[in-house]
């Protein structure tokens, strides 16, 4: 049944590209109901498939001359993350009702991104995960480049040629590991097993690990996600923020680490501290967390501000997943629902609520604006999505973040404490954009005259969009069992298998 | 070799020269009065009707080869791989045929119908021959009705140029192939393509000589040039750019699969004229592909040539490909490009039909794209009158439906899946992979896949004045109903092979069952 998320979205796809033009009301509704039906479906089949181990949907041979097989499965980890797609694609929906200009293109394109990530995250074999995965990539750069804004073009490009480049990793390594086992199977499972000898693992895991990362926005290589969140339209960047970087975090626990487990083993040697691949990794993860933060403290667009905390916050999945134990990599899995959801709240506050009404991101012309009078709405979701995002307890931010670095302690100390600067940091950027957006210049009065007109008042899907997450994020902050309950077991049979 | 059987197996061919001579005397002779679009109509359907015929006859030829009498060696062959090229070309140039539909770039209709299926004709004869003697008569059929055909647009001094060109280069290549014959035929004392094969294997010392080497070198000139593999690309460009669209596309398609087959009968010939006691020394070398010096026989020489050309070939059609404002000269880098990628799969060629299945597959899925490729450029070239790409601006608006067709076809040459493309792209890598996993190998499939990467940039710079950059004229552009079909249906044939792979795969692997 899961199966049809994915069915249904490129049906929807179709359906949109195949509208009249000219009836945006039409393509709205038809894309919000085929969002709805996949998030109806996710959450069935989370409730039925969560704790049953791996559920196989499909397994047909696709091309039996080599092996490859459509084979559709999903396990605690690939349910989170279904579920989190369809949570941000029914409020992309919602945040993109007031997109009027080839409505119905808009969302044949939004929907062929959602019916991709879908199948990416139900996949388990790599050649169709890999499919997938490339059918992801390109709508991205028509939404950007067509609806987004500020530098639209430049966004859009650099976003699908980083993409493309780690993709094209990728494919090397599923080549490379496909010829190496013997040219026999492409499915997940198959490849596991297959034992590649040790130094191909070692070249492997690396060069599959970053080829996913860069969509992950693993640093040095994050530069696309700030400038294409901001080039991006409201519901591309949540969106991107939302599930799409989780493609590259999924990618590289599901393909490099569970694929070249031997590919994380010391050198022999080491350099500065740094003996593996794993090091370097978490090395380069805690680097994104702080540097992430701190570009974000001194950022004048808001966006931007919400773009550089991605960096900073995907930066714990990948800190989780390298800490290789059981609560660390359990806390990336929860992280990335977390940051999921969390970011596109972010996003579309900045981006549909306060940039639509008022025409500007800049931090510096919002000060003027008073808009925690005049849009006391935005101003009071921003400060609870803000807390979320900080990690104060009682949403899922905190949860994932403690598992994170109560994990990377049992790793290594040193990687906590300089994650922890992160944290204090993303409270100073969180604060300050809070501060300077929506609560400075009390008492200018006149400013409120001078912008004379009246922002147009909160729509109902803004409204159900910011409640949908919020709630979600509090549901999960509150009572984590949820998705511990799917995770945990998981993860453990994961670490079981090999990735250790 | 008695005439019944040469003419038994060559049936298709002379269907296709009867086709031809048909066409004229209809055109020439009754339709002489008839409009321009009737005369186009009724030319390129008896030449799809003559293809059809030879198809129905190749498909009732015997599967034994032809020989000479009292010899064993093979003039035409029929293996697995010929016939699959054979009905690639009949399937390529019935889709030029229906780009002719709507064109008015000549008023010769019968003549450009009659030359194309010449030319085709000598395509046959490529993909089956294997005597050094036929290949050089099909390779000039085919080429000289290409110059014709490139230069056919008599009011536009681009396609002269064009031909020019294309002639020069074709006149000087032809003759290095045929010098290089000229010394394989004086060293080995055979034009058999298996005979000398085998002869490299044998222990003469005499057969050690560098003649051979010049002789290598040479052919890989000569070949290099038909399939505009760096450096022997440098009429692709003009050639692209000038002739007119059906024959442009046909240069591209067809005659491409022609020379990609010419190449593949030469790899198996060299790989399988040992069969039997040597096969197994030669496999493990192959296995372990470094060309080694001390490895005798025709592959490890051969196979550095084609690396040489391969590699250089992705490198160099994928960046120039980048900074092209024209989309023809676009699409001509590109093939350059893809040329480079299919020739790696020669370089590492596998003694199974696993190469050159998966070099078939790429071949005949990429000329499929790029006929529909020109369909699209030819329909907007008579629009705005140029191919520059700016003449793409907002099509999106003004045909959805073509632009569509292009984006579909776009992608599939940048290896986008579910696109048949990426499959053609996938498997002609891991067929490059289970031959060889040495860091030569895995090395030259990287630099392939992360110049597909690169070739991304430029399909979407066509793509993003499609869709993305407002419109500098936003009326529709009206296109002829059969062609709109024709493209429509190559783009959904390009959509189903990509989503259902194995159909084509297993369609060619069945031609390989029986023989």
């Amino acid at each position: 049944m899961l199966a049809w998320t994915i069915y249904l979205s490129f049906a929807g796809a179709l359906a949109e590209a195949l509208l009249p033009k000219g009836k945006p009301a039409l393509a709205r509704a038809l894309a919000l109901a085929v969002a709805a039906v996949g998030l109806v479906l996710a959450v069935v089949g989370f409730a039925t498939c969560a704790g049953h181990g791996r559920v196989t949907i499909a397994d047909v041979p696709w091309v039996p001359g080599m092996g490859i097989r459509y084979t559709l499965a999903a396990d605690g980890i690939s349910l989170v993350l279904v579920l989190l797609t369809g949570l941000a694609a029914v409020a992309g929906v919602l945040f993109s009702w007031n997109i009027d200009e080839r409505t119905n293109e808009f969302f044949a394109f939004y929907l062929a991104l959602i019916g991709g990530v879908y199948g990416v995250f139900l996949s388990f074999d790599l050649f169709l995960l890999f499919v997938f995965y490339e059918i992801a990539i390109v709508p991205k750069y028509f939404l950007i480049a067509i609806w987004g804004s500020t530098r639209r073009e430049y966004g859009a490009m650099k976003l699908a040629l980083y993409s493309f480049v780690g993709s094209a990793m990728v494919l090397i390594g599923l080549l490379a590991s496909y010829a190496m086992s013997g040219g026999r199977s492409t499915g997940l499972v198959e490849l596991a097993h297959a034992n590649l000898p040790v130094n191909a693992q070692m070249w492997l895991f690396p060069l599959v690990f970053v080829g996913f990362g860069i969509l992950a926005g693993m640093w040095p290589f994050h530069t696309w996600a700030p400038t294409g969140h901001v080039a991006a339209p409201t519901a591309a960047s949540m969106l991107l923020a939302g599930v799409v970087m989780k493609l590259g975090a999924y990618g590289c626990l599901r393909v490099a680490m569970t694929l070249y487990p031997h590919g994380m083993d010391p050198w022999g040697f080491s350099l500065i501290g740094i003996g593996s691949w794993r090091d370097v990794f978490a090395v380069l993860a805690v680097i994104g967390i702080v540097y992430g933060a701190l570009v974000a403290l001194v950022q004048s667009d808001f966006k931007f501000v919400i773009g550089y905390s991605s960096v900073s916050h995907m930066g714990f999945v990948l800190l989780g997943l390298m800490t290789l134990n059981q609560i660390g990599m359990t806390g990336a899995v929860l992280q990335m629902f977390s940051h999921g959801v969390i970011a596109g709240l972010l996003f579309a506050i900045v981006g549909r609520i306060v940039y639509e009404r008022t025409h500007t991101r800049q931090l510096t012309e919002l000060e003027g604006m008073h808009l925690s009078k005049r849009l006391p709405f935005a101003a009071w979701v921003f400060v609870i999505a803000g807390m979320a995002s900080m990690g104060l307890p009682g949403f899922s931010g905190f949860v994932a973040e403690l598992q994170v670095l109560a994990g990377s302690w049992k790793a290594d100390p040193w990687w906590t404490g300089s994650a922890g600067v992160g944290i204090v940091v993303g409270v100073a950027y969180t604060w300050r954009a809070l501060q300077k957006a929506f609560f400075s210049d009390m008492h200018a009065e006149a400013h409120v005259h001078e912008h004379g007109h009246e922002l147009a008042a909160i729509t109902w899907p803004e409204v159900t969009g910011v409640s949908l997450l919020l709630f979600a994020s509090l549901v999960v902050g509150l009572y984590p069992r949820v998705l511990l309950d799917a995770i945990e077991p998981t993860v453990k049979a994961l670490l079981a298998g090999g990735v250790q | 070799m008695n005439y019944a059987e040469l003419f038994r197996i060559t049936l298709p061919e002379t269907i296709l020269e009867v086709a031809a001579l048909l066409v004229l005397v209809v055109d020439l002779g009754l339709l002489r009065k008839a409009q321009l679009q009737t005369r186009l109509a009724v030319a390129a359907l008896l030449g799809v009707l003559g293809c059809v015929a030879a198809q129905g006859a190749l498909l009732l030829a015997p599967v034994t080869g032809l020989a000479y009498p009292g010899s064993s060696e093979v003039v035409l062959a029929a293996m697995g791989s010929t016939a699959v090229a054979q009905t690639c070309i009949l399937a390529l140039t019935v889709l030029t045929l229906f780009l002719l539909i709507n064109s008015d770039f000549t008023r010769n209709v019968g003549e450009f119908v009659a030359v194309v299926l010449m030319s085709a004709t000598g395509a046959l004869l490529i993909a089956a021959a294997q005597d050094l003697l036929i290949i050089f008569v099909g390779l000039e059929l085919l080429s000289l009705g290409l110059y014709i055909l490139t230069a056919f647009a008599k009011s536009s001094g681009a396609s002269a140029e064009a031909g020019i060109k294309y002639y020069l280069f074709g006149g000087m290549s032809a003759a290095f192939l045929l010098f290089g014959f000229s010394y394989l035929y004086g060293v080995t004392g055979s034009t058999n393509l298996h005979t000398i094969m085998l002869s490299f294997y044998s222990a003469n010392a005499a057969l050690a000589s560098p003649l051979l080497y010049m002789a290598l070198v040479m052919i890989a000139a000569g070949l290099g040039f038909k399939v505009a593999a760096v450096p022997f690309h440098l009429w692709a460009p003009d050639a692209y750019e000038g002739a007119p669209a059906p024959a442009a596309a046909f240069i591209a398609s067809a005659s491409k699969v022609a020379s990609f087959a010419l190449l593949i009968s030469i790899g198996t010939a060299a790989l399988h004229a040992f069969d039997g006691a040597q096969a197994s020394t030669v496999m493990s070398f192959h296995m372990s592909c470094c060309p080694q010096k001390f490895v005798p026989g025709f592959m490890p020489g051969w196979s550095k040539l084609l690396i040489v050309l391969a590699g250089v070939s992705m490198v160099v059609g994928n960046l120039a490909a980048l900074a092209q404002t024209s989309v023809r000269r676009l699409l001509a880098y590109s093939a350059i490009a893809h040329a480079g990628y299919m020739l790696l799969g020669l370089a590492f060629y596998s003694y199974t039909p696993r190469s050159e299945q998966a070099i078939l597959y790429y071949i005949f899925t990429y000329g499929l794209t790029t006929v529909g490729a020109f369909g699209v450029i030819s329909v907007v070239e008579k629009a705005t009158g140029s191919d520059r790409l700016d003449s793409f601006l907002g099509l999106s608006k003004r045909s959805p439906l073509l632009a569509a067709v292009l984006l579909v076809l776009f992608l599939s040459l940048a290896g986008i899946p579910p696109l048949v493309g990426f499959w053609a792209k996938f498997n002609l890598f891991a067929a490059v992979l289970s031959v060889s996993t040495s860091k030569m190998a895995l090395g030259l499939v990287a630099l392939a896949v992360a110049m597909s990467a690169v070739s991304l940039y430029y399909y979407l710079q066509v793509l993003k004045r499609a869709y993305v950059l407002p419109a500098v004229d936003d009326r529709p552009i009206a296109v002829h109903p059969t062609t709109l079909l024709v493209l429509v249906l190559i783009a959904a044939g390009v959509v189903a092979l990509g989503c259902f792979p194995a159909v084509l795969q297993n369609w060619i692997s069945n031609f390989y069952a029986g023989m």
